[in-house]
């Protein structure tokens, strides 16, 4: 069971977040202007790496907020937890 | 026979006491401090169960969790506990077990057990309490840090309890772990917890433990720790040699003779031949020869001695030492140790091979663990206690405690390990095929079986366990995992370290489902959600239905009525008359701010920014791949405030959703979505006489169509109550659904009976409302879809705005989403109009297919239809609505049926009805 810093209300029980995958995909400015392919890209296509992963969480049972967390998806460190750009990156 | 016996002193047993047991029938004594094991072996029993294949007898070899041989079933109040080890049964008073066969019996129901569930915060962990841990826990608990310290066990003292001679601080030893223990419990901040097995580690410093209770009430209680570091001081379990006959009972592990020596005053034999690695074999058969018995030859692996094979039916008789029977009564065996690794590789903690003691041994951790103590490869007591101190002082250390240094430890005198021989396996002789070289006694596995799964081409350790079948027993392997690393690695010409050991999961021990499952199990498995109308439902006789976590009435049956009967009757009456049905579990969601509307706008398929203060609309909602997601009715209240209603089992998603749009795309969008499920009870009454139904209960509304049109809300009083209604309807019939706040719902519903009485009021369950909106074609979200169903395949396209953008409208045209040979929703009606088809029955194209049939569809929903005075169903069909008018076929268990294919709205297609 994972202990996940959620940026409002510090470190929690993983029971209390829901997982939200793949972090910093944004929705495309203007899905139309897409080709099948790359909306098909952005709907289904998620990086899975071995190793350093940044990826989304909420705070479901918690205050309800979203956030992004790196996190190594081999080791499970989750070296930080933020909201927005990572701090640094 | 078994020569084994109770001594007439020593052991760490209360001979003050005397508690009565029974094994397989027959009743037998034993004293507090005993476990199952002991006791069999002080009565002189030694065959306790037998081999799971071949039925050969089994004896007690170990004297712990580790024994692959010993296995009982214990009676124990409400069931019994199956395949559990007499040498960690602790004996109680009463205790009644039998024997098992290498398999238990399951017990269904152990209604009467008691299981509990506890979850605890600490800084510091420690995992066993032998020296090592002890030494941890006192250097942690001087930190002032919060530490837990958990063994197995029913005392602190680990490998100490059975054993003798050793001394620490100038006292024996277990004195210095009585005054250790009497010193941690004086610090308030520390907890012990005895008779507690931590069965998995997982990340970031959280373990589970299981807590046996000794209170009468509890049975075990289940501890989930968040530690902020763990030191594992889980100790090292003695490993066997595999010879021929290794399995004949008396044969015994050396320290556990020794620990039966030395803590239950029980001699497990009179004629002794040692087969040793190492000069605490040899101290072990002193130790018992010192008590009475006669070691009668000593083969000692490193002087090249082997034993041979053995003799005996079924007890021991004989062991051949280089080729040469001698009569003796009990062999001990020890290859030397394995450090209990096991938890610390249930996180992925690497380990590695330490040739010096010849076992694996913890190398990098992942996550905030350390190992201390034998679990380290440290085997001399003077280490496990410096590396016991040092590793708790660190752990406090790094959780915020102390500085970190270890304090000093006491000195200790205690016999020194010496040299460590390694020997795994007695080469069989030429002709022997291993047969006999029984590697794992639970599994029956042998030397040949290892040959053959290295002979079939498999050399990952992983394929030869499962090919093997080692390891996989209850037991896990303890004893005969790194046997058959060993044994493998020679074979194939490798270092045991490059060939490894099969991964160690969780649990460490078997664990009893009742034991996880606490008290979340029969009314409190999940929590039942009821509305405030419940009462009413229940007193009126009806039969619920779970929707989530939702209770809703089914259908009302009349005494007699059967289910068919009641819903034919209840529907009957909504068309004709007045239905009442209880809608508050439908979810609910108030949702603030003047960008609501543009919120709408994006997250379902239609239009709602412009829809008018005071009137509703239905809604569909997709999600990016543009597959429906949920529906319901959404109302504007306020210019800046809307009511959505969601379906019943998808409230949170929905609420989940919206939330997760707006904080990670849409920010700047000024909207707060609150979930209002609770706070409002729904009565919808439905039917031809609901209008005039709602005049008498709301005379202050005018109720006529013009003035109060479908899908507006109006707030009313109604029934005294404060109110506010909506004339939407899920059956098309002319409806009003009347919400007032929670508390007031089971006055609304009263009030209603009573109005109701003269124009046959009926209440009506879910299965009724299905049939009716099944009749109008209106789909049920997760009914007639499962998320690869499009607003299109619904027949709902029209309902996909092209003026506006929402979440999921660039999907519609995915090709995918354009194929003519997409599942449509279209209506069946059976052949034969009594036949109501299976839900979920494939649906085929000719009636005589052979299999495999390609599949054109399937049944979503069927009902029988007071309406249209027969069955029918919902179906998704390849190409439906072009079908219409066609025959296809289901092909049923016991015949195949046909059916016509008809649109989906089957009862007043014109809408006719909704007005009243």
């Amino acid at each position: 069971m994972l202990l996940i810093r959620c940026p409002w209300c510090g470190p929690r029980e993983e029971v209390e977040f829901r997982y939200g995958g793949q972090a910093h995909i944004a929705f495309p400015a203007d899905p139309e202007a897409l080709s099948d392919a790359a909306w098909g890209e952005w709907l289904f296509h998620r990086d899975n790496p071995k190793g350093a992963f940044r990826e989304r969480w909420v705070h479901s049972a918690g205050c309800r907020r979203w956030f992004n967390a790196r996190r190594d998806t081999v080791t499970h460190e989750i070296a930080a937890t933020y909201v927005g750009t990572e701090p640094g990156a | 026979m078994t020569r084994a016996r109770r001594l007439p002193g020593g052991g760490r047993i209360d001979r003050t006491r005397t508690l009565g047991f029974h094994f397989d029938g027959a009743p037998y004594a034993g004293h507090p401090g005993d476990t199952l094991a002991s006791a069999l072996l002080a009565n002189g029993v030694g065959i306790v169960g037998r081999g799971v294949y071949s039925g050969r007898p089994r004896g007690i070899v170990a004297a712990g969790v580790e024994d692959p041989g010993a296995l009982v079933q214990v009676e124990l109040p409400g069931g019994s506990e199956p395949m559990l080890r007499a040498a960690a049964v602790e004996l109680f008073d009463g205790l009644v077990a039998d024997g098992l066969p290498g398999k238990g019996r399951l017990t269904i129901e152990r209604e009467s057990a008691r299981f509990d569930k506890r979850y605890r915060h600490v800084d510091v962990l420690v995992i066993g309490g032998g020296a090592a841990g002890i030494a941890a826990a006192e250097a942690a608990a001087r930190t002032g840090a919060r530490v837990l310290l958990a063994d197995q066990d029913l005392a602190l003292g680990g490998a100490l309890l059975g054993s003798e001679g050793e001394r620490i601080g100038g006292a024996p030893a277990l004195e210095w772990v009585a005054a250790a223990e009497a010193r941690l419990r004086a610090v308030p901040e520390v907890t012990i917890l005895l008779r507690t097995t931590a069965i998995g580690l997982y990340d970031h410093g959280s373990a589970v433990l299981v807590e046996r209770c000794t209170d009468g009430v509890t049975e075990a209680r289940v501890h989930h720790i968040r530690a902020g570091r763990i030191v594992l001081a889980t100790g090292a379990i003695e490993r066997p040699i595999v010879f021929s006959g290794n399995d004949r009972p008396g044969v015994m592990l050396a320290g556990a003779a020794r620990s039966y020596l030395h803590r239950h005053g029980v001699l497990a034999g009179e004629r002794i031949v040692i087969f040793t690695t190492h000069d605490a074999g040899l101290r072990a058969a002193r130790d018992l020869e010192a008590a009475g018995a006669t070691v009668v030859a000593v083969a000692d692996a490193r002087a090249g001695d082997r034993v041979t094979g053995t003799e005996g039916d079924p007890w021991l008789s004989a062991v051949h030492v280089n080729g040469t029977a001698v009569r003796a009564d009990l062999l001990l065996v020890t290859g030397g140790w394995n450090p209990a690794v096991h938890l610390w590789s249930h996180p992925r903690g690497t380990i590695r091979f330490d040739e010096t003691i010849g076992a694996f041994v913890p190398d990098v951790p992942n996550g905030p663990y350390a190992a201390a103590g034998a679990a380290a490869g440290t085997f001399d007591l003077a280490g496990c206690l410096a590396g016991g101190a040092a590793a708790g002082a660190a752990a406090a250390g790094l959780a915020g405690f102390g500085d970190g240094q270890a304090p000093p430890v006491p000195a200790v005198e205690a016999p020194a390990v010496g040299p460590l021989g390694r020997l795994w396996l007695v080469e069989p002789e030429p002709g022997d095929d291993g047969t006999a070289h029984i590697v794992d006694l639970e599994r029956e596995a042998t030397l040949a079986d290892i040959r053959s799964a290295l002979g079939a081409g498999l050399a990952s350790i992983e394929h030869v366990k499962r090919y093997t079948t080692i390891g996989t027993a209850s037991d896990q392997g303890k004893t005969s995992g790194i046997v058959t690393s060993a044994i493998a690695a020679a074979l194939l010409g490798q270092e045991v370290g490059a060939v490894g050991v099969p991964t160690f999961r969780a649990p460490y021990v078997p664990v009893s489902f009742a034991a996880l499952g606490g008290r979340e199990r029969g009314p409190l498995f999940d929590p039942v959600r009821t509305t405030p109308i419940h009462a009413r439902e229940v007193a009126a006789g009806a039969l619920f239905e779970n929707v989530g976590q939702w209770k809703r009435a089914w259908f009302y049956p009349r005494p007699g009525e059967s289910m068919e009967a009641a819903v034919l009757r209840e529907c009957a009456a909504v068309r004709t008359g007045v239905g009442i049905f209880d809608g508050s579990t439908l979810g609910k969601i108030d949702l603030q701010g003047p960008d609501a509307g543009i919120l709408l706008d994006r997250v379902y398929t239609n239009t709602f920014s412009t829809l008018a203060v005071g009137s509703c609309r239905y809604g569909l909602m997709t999600k990016a791949d543009g597959m429906v997601f949920d529906d319901g009715v959404t109302s504007r209240i306020a210019d800046d405030r809307w009511l959505m209603t969601t379906t019943t089992g998808n409230a949170a998603a929905v609420l989940d959703h919206l939330e997760e749009w707006l904080q990670t795309e849409w920010p700047e969008l000024r909207v707060r979505a609150t979930s209002v499920t609770e706070e409002w009870a729904v009565v919808a009454l439905v039917g031809p006489r609901s209008r005039e139904l709602l005049r008498r209960l709301a005379p202050g509304i005018e109720v006529s169509n013009d003035a109060f049109p479908f899908m507006t809300w109006r707030d009313a009083e109604v029934a005294g109550l404060p109110a506010r209604v909506f004339r939407i309807s899920f059956s098309g019939e002319l409806a009003y659904e009347v919400n007032v706040a929670g508390w007031h719902g089971a006055a609304l519903w009263d009030a209603a009976m009573s109005a109701g009485a003269d124009l046959g009021i009926t209440p009506y369950g879910t299965e009724t409302m299905h049939v009716l909106r099944a009749e109008k074609g209106y789909p049920i979200i997760g009914q007639e879809t499962d998320g690869s169903v499009s607003p299109d395949d619904l027949g709902l396209g029209r309902m996909a705005s092209r003026k506006k953008w929402c979440i999921g409208s660039r999907s519609w045209h995915r090709p995918d989403l354009l194929r003519a040979d997409r599942k449509q929703l279209v209506s069946l009606l059976p052949e034969d109009p009594e036949l109501v088809l299976p839900e979920g029955a494939q649906i085929v194209a000719a009636p005589d297919l052979a299999p495999p049939m390609p599949m054109i569809g399937h049944v979503t929903s069927s009902y029988r239809s007071a309406a249209l005075g027969r069955s029918f169903a919902l179906a998704l069909v390849r190409g439906g609505r072009a079908r219409i008018g066609e025959t296809v076929w289901l092909p049923l268990p016991d015949r195949t049926v046909a059916a016509t294919v008809g649109s989906s709205v089957l009862f007043d297609p014109e809408g006719t009805r909704r007005d009243g």
